[in-house]
């Protein structure tokens, strides 16, 4: 089973991500569950969702303590929550900055990633929102999933124009994360 | 599993459920505590995909349940879903939909009362409608509830039972998280579940009386009656699981499941969610040789006495996971009924209770395999402890 957190600030999306992850990796034939951590709804405020990818039917019920993967959308939450906290040292924690990994001083063994995916998305959307193009990285980064199910996931759930800019941005994403190995 | 598997929030997955069983009347009250059942529900009657079928928006949840009293009296197959607050305003008129043998169905998605203010999953708000009347059945994940919504209408229903049902569901948890589901299919669904058919209704041209007066010589029979629908209702119970597996293919065990119960020494119990990461736990000690099990409880009312006497006899010891607690018992309901159900019996069997998992509190493995651990030592020296929070915070007290 492979154990996927989100950390985010509400409003980016991150409830959204966890769940076109499900999603996309049902579509690759796998079982898959998506859930959040609700907190206090408020925009800005910061949040948790969590994934699961399984061979079987997935029956674990738990918040996620000991992640294969992190995604963090937002670096400025690496200042109050511990976003390394748990990561298996095999792991590979993703996240949206400008900056290099070795910018961020995380206690773990697990790889850090970096990804301007807040500049894809004001190049490609027009509009700072970098839930999806995260996945496509993720696609990327890990080869967990294939980046065409994370593409359809994301056209199914934003019909039109703003999915086609997404999946997009999630492909541009992709391709970044394939050069960078 | 039979059918095409499709990845959606388990809130819609009951909207869809509640939709396919073709209900006349639904009513709610759209603010917190609510969920996206309601809101599903009624995107589906503003699109036209409930035929026959009247969606009451109303101010309360007390004028929510008691919409339906009126509505199921005269026939119609009524639901509505609320959560914690919301059914403890309900609380007087769940026993007039009992009293009065009136089978609504409500989704109770189970979350913690206040005070403190709390939006999270406990069991505190249905475990304090015990003794409403209302038949209580409690799934362990999307699918079963989904399925368990269904087979809620067919037992209800049933003219020997005539009793209203919650079908409950872990706040977030469930409500929440977005998983594969085979959504009911409604031609499968029609076949399953036949149109409410009520032997008395409330109709102007024959005139007749719900809830009336019933002074002391009547009363008590009354009571006794409901006792009677009750009973029958275990049975019914499993039937309802029978004959869906029968159509649509999947079982989830009738009034219990059991789990690598067989020969288990530490048998556990609980209802709701936290039964798969139990599963999960399990599966593990297994692998390590330790002799432990698993009676998932579906139905809490009527409680499945028979059935758990003979499911636990050759442990020993039996061990209650309960997310509610009766403040000056210090008891979860599952301890109390366990270790009530077994004491006039001849199973002489030690029970242990543990709390857990209030308010939200979230339960990774390994507080359930501290409890596994806490069972294994009281198998060997005795308990000392009978009922105690797994999960307490010491350094908040």
């Amino acid at each position: 089973m492979k154990e996927i957190r989100i950390h985010g600030r509400g409003g980016q999306g991150s409830v959204t991500a966890a769940e076109l992850l499900a999603v996309a990796a049902f579509e690759d034939g796998k079982y898959s569950q998506a859930f959040p951590a609700f907190g206090v709804e408020r925009r800005g405020a910061p949040i948790m969702a969590f994934t699961r990818i399984n061979e079987q039917f997935i029956r674990l019920r738990s918040q996620i303590y000991e992640p294969d993967y992190v995604i963090v959308q937002d670096a400025t939450l690496i200042e109050t929550v511990d976003v390394a906290s748990g990561a298996k040292p095999a792991g590979k924690i993703l996240i949206n900055t400008e900056f290099s990994p070795d910018t961020f001083d995380l206690d773990t063994e697990a790889e850090v990633i970096t990804i301007d995916a807040t500049r894809i998305a004001l190049d490609i959307i027009g509009r700072p929102i970098v839930n999806t193009i995260l996945l496509g990285a993720f696609a990327g980064a890990t080869g967990e999933i294939k980046v065409k199910s994370i593409q359809n996931a994301v056209e199914q759930r934003f019909p039109g124009k703003v999915g086609e800019k997404n999946s997009q941005a999630v492909l541009e994403a992709y391709n970044r994360m394939g050069a960078g190995q | 599993m039979s059918g095409k598997m499709t990845v959606v929030e388990g809130s819609y997955a009951i909207a869809h459920s509640v939709k396919v069983c073709r209900p006349n009347v639904i009513s709610a009250y759209p603010i917190t505590p609510q969920t996206h059942i309601v809101e599903d529900l009624s995107q589906f009657m503003a699109d036209g995909e409930i035929p026959n079928c009247e969606y009451i928006n109303v101010e309360s949840e007390f004028s929510a349940i008691s919409a339906l009293i009126g509505a199921s009296a005269t026939g119609a197959r009524t639901y509505s879903s609320t959560s914690s607050q919301g059914l403890e305003l309900m609380h007087e008129v769940l026993f007039n939909a009992s009293g009065m043998r009136l089978p609504i169905i409500m989704t109770v998605v189970n979350r913690a009362v206040s005070a403190p203010i709390s939006i999270w999953n406990d069991h505190q708000d249905s475990i304090s409608q015990r003794d409403t009347g209302w038949i209580q059945l409690y799934a362990e994940n999307i699918q079963e509830m989904s399925d368990m919504t269904a087979q809620a209408f067919k037992i209800a229903e049933d003219k020997d039972v005539m009793l209203p049902a919650m079908v409950c569901m872990d706040g977030f948890i469930l409500s929440h998280v977005f998983e594969p589901v085979v959504l009911l299919e409604q031609e499968l669904t029609d076949e399953f579940l036949p149109p409410y058919d009520p032997e008395h209704v409330l109709d102007t041209r024959n005139p007749l009386s719900f809830g009336t007066f019933a002074d002391p010589s009547a009363y008590t029979e009354f009571r006794y009656l409901q006792q009677k629908g009750m009973d029958v209702a275990l049975g019914k119970i499993e039937k309802a699981a029978d004959d869906f597996k029968k159509i649509f293919g999947r079982y989830y065990g009738g009034l219990i499941e059991p789990y690598m119960a067989e020969d288990a020494d530490i048998l556990l119990m609980a209802m709701g969610s936290v039964v798969g990461t139990i599963k999960d736990v399990i599966d593990k000690a297994r692998s390590q040789g330790i002799k432990v099990g698993l009676i998932k409880v579906r139905t809490f009312r009527p409680f499945p006495m028979e059935a758990i006497h003979s499911a636990v006899s050759d442990a020993a010891i039996v061990v209650t996971l309960d997310k509610n607690i009766s403040i000056g018992l210090n008891e979860g309901a599952l301890f109390t009924e366990v270790k009530s159900c077994l004491y006039n019996s001849d199973i002489n069997v030690p029970v242990m209770g543990f709390m857990l998992g209030h308010g939200g509190r979230d339960i990774p493995m390994s507080t359930i395999q501290m409890i596994i651990d806490k069972a294994a030592q009281a198998i060997k020296s005795g308990i000392k402890i009978e009922s105690e929070y797994a999960d307490l915070r010491g350094e908040l007290l």
